[in-house]
């Protein structure tokens, strides 16, 4: 196949069939596409295809090199995890929204031009926004709404900033930008939206917790992804980068001890997880880039994993609030085991996906004499284990028993979750095979005995931090509560300055109004005349009428031709 | 679908016994310590026991932090962006 043609076109334009088809051929048409597109993947050479010339500027549809192959790979397993763990969906909007979704976050990461990215970018978010509105309630109507706002701001930026930096006489080629132009600093703001930078974070909280079942699963693992790619290409060694790392690692931890909502919770550890990512990017040496990427890679699969355990409970009894959770390993025994494997990588347990990746980073940050850097992400991995490694399958499955009883997760989620926890582990336990993918050269070994033992005391003892807190009763119980972060800033003082802006000026309207109107009524009568309900111009006209006027349009003009 | 069965964990002398253990656990890996060449990249990461010591404080501090400072600062209502 030539390797002219965007990957991407298979699953984007693939999609449109799902419609068509139905039962058993509906499902084996979706895990047949991202199949096919894994083939196409591995058929893939090096080098740059699919050039267009436009405007006097080079497109290259298609970079093939270690960096997107990365990204390629373990987005295609994402989408076929995904596509298998949603199975059991009659709703074919949401399978057609992950194809093109996943496909155009494909095509983001095969990008070699801004203006090829862009397309993708924006594709990535209006078809990812249809995963939350397919839950349907009026809360994920508004979340998504803010949601795609706000990532279609990130791609505007992203348009701004190429525009500026091609203007200040850089290229279109979308290779290292730096901060040097102001373009480049737009470019950063844009991709910082989609790795949720603190400030920038909240969509991801607010929206990911909002949507389908599978839905969530699927957002998890491609926007974020998409931003550390995007980064990881565009400013590598970045300083500003690690500050912004350290204060991810760390302040969503905060919020995730207190958060009720246990899909919530795992956003916020997401936030966390992309901060180990952004870190190593801003180091921006072979081994902390390695480091960043790999954890990348390593991250979807836990996260996915996390995220399918959570929506498996949310599917056979209706909440995923820690307040009514509980003991729920009487019913669910493999959920448990696997959610329990996603726990151990994330926690970066040794012979776990996440020990073998995140501590690269650690490595880069320690070497490279990041010392304060270090000791909060340092923080930030005893912190990873409290909250998503052990607050999320003790709430759900463990704790006070809940008296929930339910049917265990249907077969082809609890496949799809075996899938991914043998990946994980299988990572975690032969990191060789990821290794030989990176795009440095690896001379790094994570398995010593020292590594290994430190690791083992820094998790083993927060575990018993725990268990303290939770049988002295320090622990924070879990509530039912709205915990405010920045999203306040729009959602809360917003709203308060608009509805005090309209209580202002009716109040207005209605006594200095008066004098207004009369000092300007004639003017506000011609407007109103004009442009006011059943005025002349809110009318809807006859397409007779707008043929006339055509015509004697035509006619002036070839009158005026002639003359 | 009632279910009646008695777990081994329903019973609280069963998780002070896992409790134990855990705590059994950690004390073997911080002794364990005596016999592992260590190397660190940072001098004081090689202290003894540092990295226990560690994750217990800093999971103390982070949910002391989260409850008595965060929650009381940005807990609201469950119907907060409703009303």
């Amino acid at each position: 196949m030539s390797a002219d043609i965007p990957i991407a076109l298979l699953p984007v334009l693939g999609a449109a069939l799902v419609p068509l088809v139905r039962g058993r051929l509906r499902a084996a048409y979706l895990l047949a596409l991202p199949a096919a597109v894994f083939v196409w993947l591995l058929l893939l050479p090096h080098g740059e295809f699919g050039k267009l010339e436009l405007l006097g500027q080079t497109l290259t549809l298609m970079r093939v090199d270690r960096l997107s192959l990365l990204f390629g790979y373990v987005f295609v397993l994402a989408l076929f995890l995904t596509a298998l763990y949603a199975l059991h969906v009659e709703d074919a909007t949401q399978h057609v929204a992950a194809l093109v979704y996943g496909g155009s976050a494909l095509g983001a990461v095969f990008a070699g031009d801004l203006l090829t990215l862009f397309v993708w970018w924006e594709l990535t978010a209006v078809s990812s926004v249809l995963l939350i509105w397919a839950r349907r309630t009026e809360r994920a109507y508004r979340a998504g709404m803010r949601y795609v706002v706000i990532q279609l701001g990130s791609g505007m930026l992203l348009l701004a900033g190429a525009a500026l930096h091609v203007n200040a006489g850089g290229s279109l080629a979308f290779g290292r930008i730096g901060l040097e132009s102001a373009g480049g600093a737009l470019m950063l703001v844009a991709f910082g939206i989609k790795c949720a930078f603190p400030l920038l974070h909240n969509w991801l909280q607010d929206a990911y917790p909002e949507a389908t079942v599978t839905g969530t699963v699927v957002l998890s693992a491609f926007t974020t992804k998409l931003g550390i790619y995007a980064l990881a290409r565009g400013f590598p060694g970045t300083e500003l980068l690690i500050w912004a790392g350290a204060l991810m690692t760390a302040f969503p931890i905060f919020y995730a001890v207190i958060e009720n909502d246990l899909r919530r919770v795992l956003a916020y550890s997401m936030n966390n997880q992309l901060g180990f990512m952004v870190v190593g990017i801003g180091i921006g040496t072979d081994l902390a880039l390695n480091g960043a990427v790999a954890h990348a890679f390593a991250d979807i699969l836990f996260k996915m994993l996390l995220f399918m355990s959570m929506g498996a409970v949310l599917l056979r009894t209706g909440t995923v609030n820690g307040t009514d959770l509980g003991g729920l390993y009487k019913s669910m025994p493999w959920t448990t085991g696997f959610c329990i494997v996603g726990a151990a990588s994330i926690s970066a347990f040794p012979l776990f996906s996440g020990f073998v990746t995140k501590s690269m980073v650690m490595s880069a940050a320690a070497s490279e004499g990041h010392v304060f850097t270090w000791l909060v992400l340092l923080f930030a991995s005893a912190g990873v284990f409290h909250h998503a490694g052990i607050k999320i399958p003790y709430f759900a499955f463990f704790a006070h028993d809940s008296g929930i009883r339910c049917k265990e997760a249907p077969p082809h989620m609890l496949i799809a979750m075996a899938l991914t926890a043998v990946l994980c582990v299988g990572i975690g336990s032969f990191p060789a095979v990821l290794y030989a993918l990176l795009p440095y050269p690896v001379t790094y070994v994570p398995y010593t005995s020292s590594h290994v033992l430190d690791q083992l005391q820094l998790l083993v003892f927060s575990a018993l931090a725990f268990s303290v807190l939770v049988r002295t009763g320090i622990y924070p119980p879990e509530m039912r509560s709205v915990n405010l972060d920045f999203d306040w800033i729009y959602r809360g003082l917003g709203r308060s300055l608009a509805r005090a802006s309209a209580r202002v000026l009716s109040a207005w309207l209605a006594t200095g109004g008066d004098a207004a109107r009369a000092l300007c009524g004639r003017s506000l009568m011609a407007l109103k005349r004009h442009h006011g309900p059943d005025s002349t111009l809110a009318r809807t006209w006859p397409t007779g009428s707008m043929a006339l006027w055509v015509m004697i349009l035509l006619l002036a003009y070839l009158l005026f031709y002639y003359l | 679908m009632p279910n009646d069965k008695r777990y081994w964990l329903d019973d609280p002398r069963n998780v002070t016994k896992l409790y134990r253990t855990v705590w059994a656990i950690g004390a073997a890996l911080v002794l364990a310590e005596l016999l592992v060449r260590r190397h660190e990249e940072l001098a004081f990461a090689g202290w003894f026991a540092f990295y226990a010591v560690f994750g217990f404080v800093a999971c103390v501090a982070l949910v002391l932090a989260a409850k008595e400072i965060l929650r009381r600062l940005v807990k609201r209502p469950e119907d907060y962006y409703e009303r």
